[in-house]
């Protein structure tokens, strides 16, 4: 079943078009990639399609709502994790992941027990955020993200700032959460890790998608050994 | 380029942008304003007083001062007879003049059979702001040299008086009209009286407005800065709720700030009714229960005003550091009624500048009190009325602003002025 259903999607910041008619679809339980150069279009994609910034032109369907008519019951269902994200540096881990459990119901126990072990930093848990450091922001922030167990979870470079181990965990979690149904999609600049996490991507420049589909039959296509070289190939 | 030159260049570059020029340039304005306007009141006071007199007397002595008042005053009404007293402090009104002088009757022969002649002073006093009581003292001055004249002429002409009378002759009983209320009291003091209002209730305003707006603003600021604004975006909750979440806790703030405030005013003028001389009770000079209640809900409703316009700048602050200049148009709203209201009493203002302090928001509590001594309940419950529609409107911009893109992308199409921009 389709999870994202985006047709020919265009957002212009005043008279720059930050992209330009994009397509792509994202079935339950898939994880997809948006690749591309800085500024070619990927956050403001995602932006738009987590109910952030205002469609120009173009459709966007996410598990049967209309984004334009229906954002409030979109946001019941997905999660954002921008990647630059900040959690409210007075609040200790466990208080800002209970914040946020709160605007998703009953369960708040549970949501916030869920988003304790996917952070998965022990007593740390318990001091505020403010004295984090950067790789345990972004556990905090991916348990946030993962903890309410949403039928989308849209990821901008979710590994990002991380050094290697944590970046390892991150990526086997969101694995694991497309394995229960989760449909993923997030935008990366490693490869590596696109190579290895996405079921299939979609290479994005200058506001418009030039390439999609899996990882394999991509390589495949251009006779590159690894993602990177695909992409230079068909940037070039 | 030398290093030299090109690190100046750069900081320049970065100093000189028009967010920190135009503070400046608005500050040298309304300090120049301010300079120009104290000009034109020093000059007024060089000229000479509007004042009229009755002279019940009409003997030497009382002669005397009629001369003294002829050659250092514009007189504009003169008289011989009590029975004109209301009809000559309506003329001295009408003329804009400040006082109406009665020299009583046997003045002349009191101070000859050793008593202190007596004068009575009707003063039209018409505000009570600093600048306003400057232009009656001037008068008092010249009335306190009738004395002195009376002495000279007693003492040239080796009368027989008793010493203390020669050296002070005359008595003075004084009685101010001031907004429709007659108290027995010279604007000096009435003026001393209300300094409080004049002077500290401005201030205090001004610091409350100017704190909890940079609070609300670098609030903003900082949601926008460390990326949590866009997650509270995304979570299923309305735009209006977050806003309204926000305005409520910010609402919250102010309402303890009100309560602090009013908790130390109501002490301060306490203090004031019951020390020195002077009680101002007796005068009905003081504020009701009811008039702290009315002051407390102008200012509650002024600093909601004052947070939703904070908000609304908020949205435009791309971080902390913009954030401290979008607080300037609030101090700056908080500042001018601020210097009005300390020098210069409402209902003396010229139309056009009353309907500018009118229109500034934050004026309203700084005029409350005051207006409440001498009952103008007009002008405080117009007051209310006019910033809750203010606030309502502020609030209903910022939750339009929440709904659009111009929160993130803060799209405010701005203009390089900076004087290195190249041409090309």
């Amino acid at each position: 079943m389709i999870a994202v259903e985006v047709k020919n999607l265009v957002k212009n910041y005043g008279s720059t078009e930050a992209v330009k008619g994009v397509s792509f679809n994202v079935d339950n339980g898939e994880i997809f990639g948006l690749i591309g150069p800085n500024g070619a279009g990927k956050t403001t994609a995602l932006r738009v399609i987590s109910t952030l910034l205002q469609i120009t032109s173009g459709s966007v369907n996410i598990l049967g709502f209309d984004l334009r008519k229906k954002p409030d019951e979109i946001r019941k269902l997905i999660s954002y994790l921008p990647e630059d994200a900040g959690a409210y540096k007075n609040l200790t881990g466990r208080a800002y992941l209970r914040f946020i459990a709160n605007f998703f119901g009953k369960n708040t126990q549970d949501i916030v027990s869920l988003g304790i072990e996917i952070a998965n930093l022990g007593d740390r848990i318990d001091d505020k955020v403010d004295t984090y450091s950067k790789g345990m922001k972004r556990r905090l922030l991916v348990g946030r993200a993962l903890m309410i167990n949403p039928k989308l979870a849209i990821l901008d470079e979710p590994t990002s700032g991380l050094d290697v181990v944590n970046a390892q965990e991150i990526r086997k979690i969101i694995k694991n959460t497309a394995i229960e149904g989760t449909a993923v999609l997030l935008s990366s600049h490693n490869m590596l890790e696109v190579e290895y996490l996405c079921d299939r991507i979609a290479l994005i420049a200058d506001g418009k998608i030039i390439e999609e589909g899996k990882p394999k039959f991509l390589m495949d296509k251009y006779s590159a050994n690894n993602i990177e070289e695909v992409f230079v190939k068909v940037v070039k | 380029m030398s290093a030299l030159g090109n690190i100046i260049k750069k900081e320049l570059k970065e100093l000189l942008t028009p967010s920190t020029i135009l503070p400046v340039i608005i500050i040298a304005l309304l300090f120049g304003t301010i300079g120009s306007s104290m000009e034109g009141i020093q000059e007024g006071f060089q000229e000479e007083p509007v004042l009229g007199y009755i002279n019940e007397d009409d003997n030497n002595l009382s002669s005397i001062a009629t001369s003294y008042l002829d050659n250092n005053s514009d007189i504009v009404f003169k008289s011989f007879d009590i029975s004109d007293k209301q009809y000559g402090l309506e003329q001295v009104k009408q003329k804009e003049g400040l006082a109406l002088i009665v020299i009583k009757e046997n003045f002349s022969r009191d101070i000859l059979n050793d008593s202190r002649g007596e004068i009575e002073v009707y003063w039209i006093m018409k505000g009570a702001g600093i600048l306003d009581s400057i232009s009656s003292e001037f008068t008092e001055r010249i009335i306190g040299s009738l004395g002195s004249e009376i002495s000279k002429f007693l003492i040239e002409n080796n009368t027989t008086v008793n010493a203390s009378i020669a050296l002070w002759p005359t008595s003075r009983l004084d009685t101010t009209y001031f907004k429709d209320r007659v108290i027995e009291l010279s604007p000096g003091t009435i003026a001393g009286m209300l300094s409080s209002q004049s002077t500290f209730i401005p201030i205090v305003i001004m610091m409350l407005i100017i704190f909890a707006g940079q609070m609300i603003i670098s609030s903003m600021a900082m949601e926008k800065e460390n990326k949590t604004l866009e997650t509270l975006l995304t979570l299923p909750v309305k735009r209006t709720s977050i806003v309204t979440g926000k305005i409520a806790a910010s609402a919250s703030i102010g309402l303890l700030f009100a309560v602090i405030y009013m908790f130390g005013m109501r002490n301060y003028f306490q203090g004031f009714q019951m020390s020195g001389q002077l009680n101002l009770a007796d005068y009905d000079l003081i504020l009701t229960s009811q008039d702290f209640i009315l002051v407390g809900i102008s200012l509650f409703i002024t600093l909601i005003s004052a947070l939703a316009l904070c908000m609304l700048l908020g949205t435009f602050a791309k971080n902390y550091k913009s954030a401290q200049t979008l607080v300037f148009p609030v101090t700056m709203l908080a500042m001018i009624p601020m210097f009005i209201t300390m020098f210069v009493d409402f209902d003396t203002l010229p139309l056009a500048l009353k309907g500018f302090l009118f229109a500034i928001p934050f004026s309203h509590p700084m005029m409350a009190p005051r207006a409440l001594i001498f009952n103008d309940y007009l002008l405080v419950i117009g007051g209310i009325i006019y910033v809750s529609i203010f606030a309502a409107v502020m609030i209903m911009l910022v939750v339009w602003v929440f709904k659009t893109d111009r929160l993130l992308t803060g799209s405010v199409k701005r203009y390089k002025f900076s004087i290195f921009r190249k041409r090309t």
